[in-house]
């Protein structure tokens, strides 16, 4: 998998004014700032720093293992970094528990789909959308009126979601049962139900076919739309290149580049990362 | 085998898919029927047209006392069994907690010289299972797995020991003259006495009925959902925005609060209430009974629970070569067990998410294999 190459102040120089003039005035969403993550010897991410701002569709990519998914599980709280901290709306979030750091804005998908596979769709956007439901067991049990206010906007919000993400007939299908595409929307819909001001998705296309790529770019497209800043891991250069404002690139868990898609389509750091790794590989 | 297996597995589903798309009237009026039947069921003019199944060594009321007594513990672990998938050994402590509450503050015989009646006690009894239940589960729960299946072993055993050899706690002398519920007739005459032990069936049959209202109501909302995310994914239900911690909590605490009443209710009717009650393979038997029920299922808990008490009190006074088949209950639940695992590992009713868990890993099994 590609040369080693690493001599990273160059292309981070590189992309550091494109950065300065997409961005100007806006606003930071979340600060990446300067973390490093070891598992034992291994230097999962390498004082990687780079900053999301408001509104944006931020493409990770890297060769396969590079970091993108560690990177994801330390934004949300899954792993601690070992240096460094990260940022989100100004809070610092570092060891903030996971279910604080959702409730803050932060939603996310797996690479490796972890629905609620017994569980119907609907029930797995519901337990999204109870993310930001006041009323608990006290309520529950006597079934006050505004528990039940609530339990009927989740329903509700559950619906619209299975509908926006497109697959509204399979709402009483235990999500074990729904197609591999399926599977993948309804985990977009589950973290949109969380209310997200940020929304990861970690592969969202691996496995897909050319129609169906498309339609994910829709979708993500239509997600920016309603003011979800997007943050996408994607190995298939056309989908990200098509779809991202702005490109960060790991390798061997550091930054390489940082830039507009176009700037780092030419990066040679980035074309020597993926020489021979061909554009679609899901491995 | 197989086709064994396929016929109960069909039999079942029909008769799952005939209840859930029954009209809304029948499934009330079937339910109604239902507890009509129990409610009647202690009164001899309706037990004597049930041929075999009212008990012959026992007073039939008197049985069906107890087996209510397990119907409401199986409903309570249930939650933390079934619903939350909680590995809880020890949960015959909790009632040991809810009947030792009543005992310490009603009966002459304790130190404390309180003397409350029943009622002000049955309160604190259920607050008190509650807190130990939180005191368990608080550092225990943030662990995984097969701790907790431990450390409530081990407070099972704490409460027996406790029991057996504590001054406070009285021993094996116990506890004399515990109050009874209060309530007396037109003719001044109490309703929960010493000879009739159909009120206090009849009490705890109402209680039932209004748990598993309770419980029905939190497993069909944000808390039941909860519950399931946290036994079907944990770390994903954490990123969801579930506070894993406090909702395996609640379950604990809300089974435990069950538990504990149930123990208070045993020891308004027992009168009597010492550390041979407790035996560490009550709560083995609670939770063969959720397993044979169908975990996460409340129809099946109710059931489950229900079956065990019922087949271990038709066992007394039966001979079979000479021996009492009373003495080989735990042998034969053993037994119940292992042919379950076998043809049925998703229980009688099961939970229908339960029964495709189950169903997966019988595959993995075969794929592995
Ligand atoms: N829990 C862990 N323990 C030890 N090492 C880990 C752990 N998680 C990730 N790693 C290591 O960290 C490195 C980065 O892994 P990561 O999953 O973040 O890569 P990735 O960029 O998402 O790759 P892919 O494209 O294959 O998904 C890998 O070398 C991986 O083996
Ligand atoms: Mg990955």
């Amino acid at each position: 998998m590609g040369e080693t190459v690493q001599k990273p102040t160059v292309p981070e120089q590189a992309g550091a004014p494109a950065v300065e003039s997409t961005s100007a005035g806006r606003e930071p969403l979340l600060e990446v700032d300067h973390v490093t993550l070891r598992f034992g010897g291994v230097v999962a991410l390498n004082d990687v720093d780079f900053t999301l701002y408001k509104g944006e569709i931020l493409g990770l990519i890297g060769p396969n293992g590079a970091g993108k998914t560690t990177c994801f599980n330390a934004m949300t709280g899954i792993y601690q970094p070992s240096e460094g901290e990260i940022r989100f709306r100004g809070q610092r979030i570092t060891g903030k528990k996971k279910h604080h750091i959702t409730k803050l804005g932060m939603a996310r998908t797996f690479q490796n789909i972890r629905l609620f596979p017994e569980m119907t769709a609907l029930e797995n956007i519901q337990v999204g959308a109870d993310a930001h439901h006041k009323t608990s067991v006290i309520s529950a049990l006597f079934r006050l009126p505004r528990h039940r206010r609530e339990e009927r906007d989740g329903l509700e919000k559950a619906e619209r979601l299975l509908d926006f993400v497109g697959i509204p007939h399979r709402m009483h299908d235990a999500a074990r049962n729904l197609s591999y595409g399926e599977q993948r929307r309804l985990e977009i819909a589950r973290a949109l139900a969380t209310d997200p001001v940020l929304l990861c998705l970690d592969e969202p296309a691996a496995g897909f076919n050319p129609a169906e790529k498309e339609e994910l770019l829709q979708l993500i497209r239509k997600i920016r739309d309603q003011g979800i800043t997007v943050l996408l891991i994607e190995h298939d250069m056309r989908l990200v290149m098509g779809v991202t404002d702005r490109i960060v690139v790991l390798e061997f868990g550091k930054k390489i580049a940082d830039g507009l898609p176009a700037e780092v389509r030419e990066d040679h750091r980035v074309i020597a990362a993926y020489l021979g790794v061909p554009d679609d590989d899901v491995a | 085998m197989n086709s064994v297996r396929e016929w109960i597995y069909t039999g079942r589903h029909a008769v799952a898919e005939r209840w859930h798309n029954a009209p809304r009237w029948t499934r009330w009026a079937v339910i109604g029927a239902v507890i009509v039947f129990f409610y009647a069921l202690p009164n001899r003019e309706f037990y004597q047209w049930l041929g075999p199944i009212p008990t012959t060594g026992s007073n039939f009321g008197q049985v069906l006392f107890t087996i209510s007594i397990y119907v409401l513990l199986a409903v309570g672990l249930n939650i933390v069994v079934g619903f939350a998938g909680l590995l809880d050994l020890g949960y015959f402590g909790f009632f040991a907690v809810g009947a030792y509450t009543v005992a310490v503050f009603t009966s002459p015989s304790s130190d404390l010289k309180t003397l409350w009646p029943w009622l002000l006690a049955l309160p604190l009894a259920i607050a008190l299972t509650m807190v130990s239940g939180v005191f368990l589960g608080t550092p225990t729960l943030r662990l995984r797995g097969d701790y907790l299946a431990i450390v409530t072993l081990g407070f099972a055993e704490m409460i027996r020991v406790a029991a057996t050899s504590s001054e406070f706690l009285k021993g094996q002398r116990g506890f004399n003259q515990i109050p009874h519920p209060p309530g007396s007739y037109s003719d001044g005459k109490p309703i929960f006495g010493v000879l009739d032990p159909r009120p206090y069936y009849w009490l705890v049959l109402t209680v039932i009925i209004l748990v598993v209202i309770g419980v029905r109501n939190l497993n069909r909302s944000r808390v039941g959902r909860a519950w399931i995310s946290i036994r079907e994914d944990e770390d994903a239900a954490q990123l969801m925005g579930v506070p894993t911690f406090k909702f395996k909590l609640w379950a604990f605490a809300s089974g435990a609060a069950i538990g504990g009443l149930a123990g208070a209710l045993f020891a308004g009717k027992q009168n009597f209430v010492s550390s041979q009650n407790l035996e560490l393979l009550n709560s083995i038997i609670i939770l063969a009974a959720v397993i044979l029920g169908g975990s996460g299922n409340i129809v099946g808990a109710i059931v489950g629970g229900g079956l065990v008490a019922y087949l271990i009190e038709r066992f007394r006074g039966i001979e079979f070569f000479g021996v009492e088949l009373y003495e080989y209950r735990f042998m034969f639940f053993g037994l119940i067990l292992v042919v379950m695992m076998i043809f049925r590992p998703q229980g009688l009713i099961p939970n229908r998410r339960r029964a495709a868990e189950f169903k997966d890993r019988r595959k993995e099994v075969i794929v592995g294999g």
